[in-house]
């Protein structure tokens, strides 16, 4: 049996993580792995298109309910979902109050004391917040958690941006751990030569952009039913990409420490493809009333 | 006469500095001074109020034990919530040994260790809720407080509750005044911030609540700020300045009251004992309510008489008179415990390292009994603090600020000190090195210090340790040079 896979899926708030995760271990588990989804998020909606549900119920609710975590049993936190994809929120707070980080490290302890990474399984999908704010929401990637680590991006600004910030964050982690860069997974926003541009990020910070996933509204479709596309359309030929990046993933072999470029480095990559305009230093901190006069 | 002379001590220090690494050294070197009494300020000789080096042994505590601790705590008819987990506030309960007149649980609460207890789910949902709830409970469990402050532990500041919030509803519901404190360990450098922040807390929900109220006021109504009634010091100091005829109207805050703070605004005169403490409230009273203030020591005879001649100067010829009463009274009870003591305790030498103001304020009633303080340092004091201790230390004495565990030793080595006065933390090692030990932060479970009656108990524990003949039993038997066990047997 092959060993066990951990890894993190990280990227800018808002571009895509949970949908392309979820599709992606559909697709594995259509393939016959055996996989698990631990949502790093107290949104807590990283498993819902996997279990149909509208949001499972969460390590760190049900450990508040119960008085503490240590009152829980694993089956009262994993729910089983399309395809034998096992199903974990961690869970937290409603914004502005408590601390959600805390909430990822309780319940991925949990989790790992309880067993839940049993010898059957063939991967561990961590999705995470999208901003890592504080060592909570790093701690999927700390020592003998994930070992790769994609980044969900797409040919926009703040997301190349972000993605790279990221990848800062895992050269430090890399150097102490075991941790790895597997790729960039760009989730396209149909902006131009998008393909080119990720395929350029990626070679800069010493990977590679290991699949691009075309834009198709088939997954808003299944979206709204709170499917996959893969388990909504089998046929169509967006689950296809979804089979494709699960098959680079399973045959990857590529994990890298990083090498996160400079801010002028990355806004020269932007100004090359012209999503940024050179920069006027005659404009900067000038009000509109100045400018006009 | 210092333990050495100023060649000595300066190449006493420059000898212990010379195991720390160089940056360790030379920030270290800062902290410690050979005392010069011609100097006006200690700003040129001395650094302090600094972070702590770390890998050193340092003493300090934190701006919660500061605050709950040193401030809040002692004030008996508050219920002071330790807010956080449940060890900051089990392990620092009912250590100062504050004493108070009332009846625990019932209308006084200093012994009690009222916590939150936060539990990981408080951690990551936010403890808010649980606040209003315990705030609840207490009214009903314990009725007769008078008001509850809420005393921040560290992870209240790391999780941004809004205990402000919690703390403005809840006093609306019962009634009382819910203060919150702002009082995170993790702040500022020492116990020192958890002080200043406290006196600010005070100044911001208490002070100025009966303003406008009437009040019959005397000429001669004072209060007492920096006297935690530690071991009855407080009611020891009260005793002299209610005799010599002035009128104590708070005691701040040891044994003393929601009531009495409130009232402080209308007193004509602060008496400041802990100088570190409470400065900041006095000078803010000063300023808003033009109260002035005074320093005072109630250690040892000395001391005493000047410091009640100094309180009298602020009133008219009554209260000066009284004084001299005072004076007149105590003075052969005074002389009678000199007389019995001093011949036992002459040209002994001390060393110190406590916090507050008894580095300085003790030198007076040791040097009354015939002792000498050859070292002395402070475990969070600013420099105003050196600024005044360069007066009362004699010259070319040590002056070590946030001493390290091993400088105390090396120079305790040196030195060579008969006594040593500082914490429980120190205390065994020096036992073990054989050297006579009082706790000069709870009185070694004894006391009052302070005062008439305390100095007559003062000089009895001092005698009590350092003449103790278990000191001459420190060597095992058959450790003994054979010589002296012959001379024994003979």
């Amino acid at each position: 049996m092959a060993k066990l896979r951990q890894c993190a899926i990280y990227g800018k708030g808002g571009i895509g993580k949970s949908t392309t995760t979820q599709n992606l271990v559909a697709a594995l588990a259509e393939s016959g792995k055996k996989v698990m989804i631990v949502g790093c998020d107290p949104k807590a909606d990283s498993t819902r298109l996997i279990l149909h549900s509208k949001a499972q119920t969460t390590v760190m609710h049900l450990a508040a309910e119960a008085g503490s975590v240590e009152d829980l049993e694993l089956e009262d936190v994993l729910s089983v979902g399309f395809g034998g994809v096992k199903c974990v929120e961690s869970g937290g707070p409603e914004p502005g109050v408590g601390c959600a980080g805390r909430g990822v490290i309780t319940a991925i302890n949990f989790l790992e004391e309880e067993g839940a990474y049993d010898e059957d399984l063939d991967f561990v999908f961590y999705d995470v917040l999208g901003d890592v704010v504080c060592g909570g929401f790093a701690m999927p990637i700390r020592e003998n958690k994930a070992q790769e680590i994609y980044i969900v991006c797409s040919g926009e600004m703040m997301a190349m941006y972000a993605a790279n910030n990221i990848a800062k964050g895992i050269v430090k982690y890399a150097n102490s751990g075991g941790v790895r860069l597997a790729g960039l997974i760009c989730n396209s926003r149909n902006t131009d030569r998008e393909d080119e541009l990720i395929m350029a990020l990626a070679s800069r910070l010493g990977t590679t952009m290991i699949h691009f996933v075309p834009r198709h509204n088939v997954v808003q479709h299944a979206e709204i039913r709170r499917m996959t596309c893969v388990e909504y359309d089998p046929t169509h030929k967006q689950s296809d990409e979804y089979r494709a990046l699960a098959n680079k993933i399973v045959n990857n072999t590529n994990f890298v420490i990083p090498t996160p470029v400079e801010m002028e480095e990355l806004e020269e990559l932007l100004m090359e493809f012209g999503i940024l305009e050179a920069e006027d230093e005659s404009i900067v901190g000038k009000t509109a009333a100045e400018l006009a006069a | 006469m210092a333990a050495l002379t100023r060649e000595e001590s300066a190449a006493l220090i420059a000898e212990v500095l010379e195991i720390y690494p160089e940056k360790a050294k030379k920030d270290r070197a800062k902290h410690l001074m050979i005392n010069d009494t011609s100097l006006e300020t200690s700003k040129k000789c001395i650094t302090s109020n600094r972070k702590s080096l770390p890998g050193v042994m340092t003493m300090r505590g934190c701006a919660y034990a500061g605050s709950k601790g040193v401030v809040w705590g002692p004030i008996k008819d508050i219920i002071s919530i330790s807010h956080g987990p449940v060890g900051c506030g089990q392990y620092a309960r009912a250590g100062r040994r504050n004493y108070y007149v009332g009846t625990t649980g019932v209308d006084a609460f200093c012994e009690l260790n009222i916590t939150s207890d936060f539990q990981e789910r408080d951690i990551v949902f936010g403890g808010d809720k649980k606040l209003a709830k315990l705030i609840e409970e207490i009214e009903i469990l314990f009725p007769l407080n008078k008001g509850i402050s809420v005393q921040s532990e560290c992870p209240i500041g790391l999780i941004g509750d809004d205990i402000e919030a919690v703390s403005k509803k809840a006093a609306a519901q019962i009634g009382k005044p819910v203060i919150p404190v702002r009082c995170e360990g993790f702040r500022g450098v020492s116990q020192s911030l958890g002080h200043h922040i406290a006196n600010d807390s005070v100044r911001d929900w208490i002070l100025s609540n009966r303003d406008g109220q009437a009040f019959e006021t005397t000429p001669y109504d004072v209060a007492i700020l920096g006297d935690y009634n530690i071991g009855g010091d407080a009611w020891a100091s009260r005793i002299l300045l209610e005799e010599m005829g002035l009128r104590v109207v708070a005691q701040w805050s040891g044994d003393g009251t929601l009531a009495e703070m409130e009232n402080t605004p209308k007193v004509k005169l602060n008496l400041l004992h802990c100088y570190r403490s409470m400065n900041y409230i006095s000078r803010h009273m000063e300023e808003k309510y033009g109260i002035p203030w005074m320093e005072y020591n109630f250690f040892g005879p000395t001391k005493i008489k000047e410091s009640l001649r100094k309180i009298a100067s602020f009133f008219d010829d009554k209260i000066k008179e009284g004084a001299e009463r005072v004076i007149e009274k105590y003075t052969p009870m005074m002389d009678a415990v000199i007389a019995k003591y001093k011949p036992r305790l002459e040209g002994k030498k001390v060393m110190l390292y406590v916090g507050g103001l008894r580095p300085r304020h003790v030198v007076g009633a040791y040097e009354d009994l015939g002792m000498e303080v050859v070292g002395t340092g402070y475990e969070f004091a600013h420099n105003d603090d050196y600024d005044r201790t360069i007066k009362e230390m004699g010259d070319a004495t040590l002056i070590y600020d946030d001493v390290t565990g091993y400088e105390f030793e090396e120079f305790v080595k040196a030195c060579k000190p008969d006594l040593i006065g500082s914490g429980i933390k120190e205390k065994y090692v020096f036992h073990k090195m054989g050297i006579p030990f009082r706790q000069l932060h709870s009185w070694d479970y004894s006391g009052p210090y302070h005062g008439c009656d305390g100095f007559a108990i003062f000089a009895k524990d001092m005698d009590l340790t350092l003449n103790n003949p278990c000191w001459n039993m420190m060597k095992a038997p058959w450790d003994k040079a054979p010589v002296e066990a012959e001379q024994k047997a003979a």
